[in-house]
């Protein structure tokens, strides 16, 4: 990997982000006629909304109300929550580290199962293996991770069976048995719906890679079926499979909302929907933007990590 | 004729196709197939598991799971193929535009779609409900406006393929003008590819809809609403699984059709990309 590659990917993140920072500020704070009536409902008097007017910097030109918030937001000031009066940096970091564990316990289980999965039913291309893959991979992709996650709630956390506890988080740090316990349903729930996808990937890959005429000259050259897959296969086919991942990761991260809300998990996606639900504008504005930057980020490390595997690969 | 013949002899193709025509039949006779009354209260059979009388069980209030899921079918489907027309009409029009003329203009227009899809398209469509507020046309504006710059890549990629060949040129050399070819020379070819995408997005569109008006911002109660029926039986989640279940296999049986008949039309007009 070249200098130059890191340097132009690293130009690249910081205009991507440059762009989402104006994205998430313009759609929140610019698009309604006035974020004020917003917050404070339609029915709001007159001095009320002038009073927060003023206090949010409404009256300035739009250009200049998103200098101010960036300023801001680059040295860590996300403003202060409208529902709890509390800054929502401390607040929305501490959800951000829940959830990251969260989505990191995911993406650890995922690669674990999907990988070895995808691999087998590429290999034995029409197989049992594959059959049942492709079938339970159909339902994963069309099964929203609400139903799932209401259904698993149902079953392993009902009074009959009872296996985990139905919603609440316990910090690792306090206690790593208990935290485990109540982080399982909504690993398991993300893990699944992620498990369906990547195996799904990684298979077509594998049977793109064994029908490739590097693996039909190997197998030529006399080498046995086994040694094909785990010394020429595999490898190729898992540079694709780590470009799958990190778009996953937006997936995850649209699955991370959605499961924090079932199990009530106190991470960045319930910060998010009780914002949306309580009209707190920071709030939001500093989640979506801390979400969204999350996934340029993947992106970058993805695109890194194909670049420093790939020899074949030379970035202009 | 041809595209429905070679669809009907594809596996995954056929199977979509059955299950989407039953789909949209069941959409609109939807209420008129309903064994009971959707709005009826049976006290004496709450919570009913499956049976002769309730063929999916009963909610809590005792009303009959199947014909609320059959009621519910409508605005459902509908819903979902309107948010999925406006980001496929939105997106082809930006793409098939951006692509054709070029230069600065395209530049510009790609950079824009490429900064709104590196934001995860369900916190794209929250922060447009937030400001919008929650309501059904709401969702389904703010998921069409999240497909949107999706659509527009496929379209414009088809577009620069499209724009170079000779019929175009001979167009431009007739002297007719921008507006006309871009609209009868340039989007009739760019339908198959968008209608492939738009087809695979309407199972996108119907389960975040459902995720929506689950997480209270899509369709408000009292619409019998698939992922709204959801969240209202999560207070009873323990007494009954089946106000969960009936739902929620609708959903997902309908996101398969849709899966599987647009894999199937996919492989029947562009074999080149087929598996």
């Amino acid at each position: 990997m070249s200098a130059s590659f890191l340097l132009r990917r690293l130009a690249y993140l910081a205009l991507t982000a440059f762009l989402v920072s104006l994205i998430v500020f313009g759609v929140t704070q610019l698009l309604p006629a006035n974020a004020a009536t917003m917050i404070l409902g339609e029915y709001a008097t007159p001095e009320a909304l002038a009073a927060l007017n003023a206090k949010l910097g409404l009256g300035d030109p739009a250009w200049l109300q998103y200098g101010h918030w960036l300023g801001r937001v680059l040295h860590g000031d996300f403003g202060t929550s409208l529902r709890t009066s509390q800054p929502v940096g401390p607040t929305i970091l501490a959800a951000f580290g829940r959830s990251a564990i969260l989505a990191i316990l995911s993406l650890l289980l995922v690669c674990v199962i999907a990988i070895p999965l995808g691999v087998l039913a590429g290999t034995r291309r029409g197989g049992k293996t594959d059959l049942g893959l492709s079938v339970i991979s159909y339902l994963g992709v069309s099964l929203p991770e609400f139903v799932l996650a209401t259904l698993l709630l149902a079953w392993l956390a009902g009074p009959s069976v009872g296996l985990f506890p139905a919603s609440g988080y316990t910090s690792f740090a306090d206690d790593p048995l208990d935290a485990l316990h109540h982080i399982a349903l909504p690993v398991i729930t993300l893990a699944i719906i992620l498990i369906a996808h990547i195996s799904r990937m990684v298979r077509s890959e594998m049977v793109d890679t064994m029908e490739s005429d590097f693996v039909r000259a190997a197998r030529l050259r006399g080498l046995s079926r086994r040694q094909v897959i785990y010394r020429h296969a595999l490898r190729n086919s898992m540079l694709p499979a780590i470009t799958v991942i990190a778009l996953d990761v937006g997936y995850l991260i649209g699955g991370v909302i959605v499961v924090e809300e079932v199990f009530a998990f106190p991470g960045i996606g319930r910060q998010l929907i009780l914002a949306i639900q309580n009209r707190d504008l920071p709030m939001l504005q500093a989640g979506a933007l801390i979400m969204a930057l999350t996934y340029a980020l993947a992106n970058l490390a993805a695109d890194l990590a194909y670049a420093a595997l790939d020899k074949r690969i030379q970035y202009q | 004729m041809s595209t429905l013949r070679a669809l009907l002899k594809n596996p995954q193709g056929a199977l979509g196709l059955v299950i989407v025509t039953a789909l949209l039949v069941i959409a609109i006779l939807g209420p008129s197939l309903a064994p009971n009354d959707p709005e009826a209260f049976n006290f004496g059979s709450r919570f009913a598991a499956p049976s002769a009388q309730f063929p999916l069980g009963t909610d809590w209030y005792g009303r009959d799971l199947l014909s609320r899921v059959l009621v519910g079918a409508r605005s459902t489907v509908l819903l979902a193929l309107l948010a999925t027309l406006i980001g496929t009409v939105a997106g082809a029009v930006i793409g098939v535009v951006s692509g054709y003329l070029g230069g600065l203009a395209d530049e510009m227009l790609m950079r824009v779609t490429d900064a709104l899809m590196a934001i995860p398209s369900l916190l794209f469509a929250l922060m447009i409900l937030a400001v919008l507020g929650s309501s059904a046309i709401n969702a389904v504006l703010a998921i069409g406006i999240a497909f949107t710059p999706g659509m527009a890549r496929i379209a414009r990629s088809v577009t620069l393929q499209v724009r170079s060949l000779d019929y175009v040129s001979a167009a431009r050399a007739r002297g007719e003008s921008l507006i006309w070819i871009v609209l009868a020379e340039i989007l009739p070819n760019t339908i198959a590819p968008v209608i492939v995408e738009g087809t695979i997005r309407v199972a996108f569109a119907i389960m975040t809809l459902a995720t929506l008006s689950f997480l209270g911002l899509g369709a408000q109660p009292p619409a019998p609403e698939w992922g709204l029926m959801i969240a209202e039986a999560r207070t009873h989640l323990f007494r009954s699984p089946w106000p969960v279940i009936a739902p929620g296999v609708a959903i997902a049986l309908v996101a398969i059709g849709f899966n599987l008949l647009g894999d199937g039309l996919r492989d029947v007009l562009n074999p080149k990309t087929a598996e």
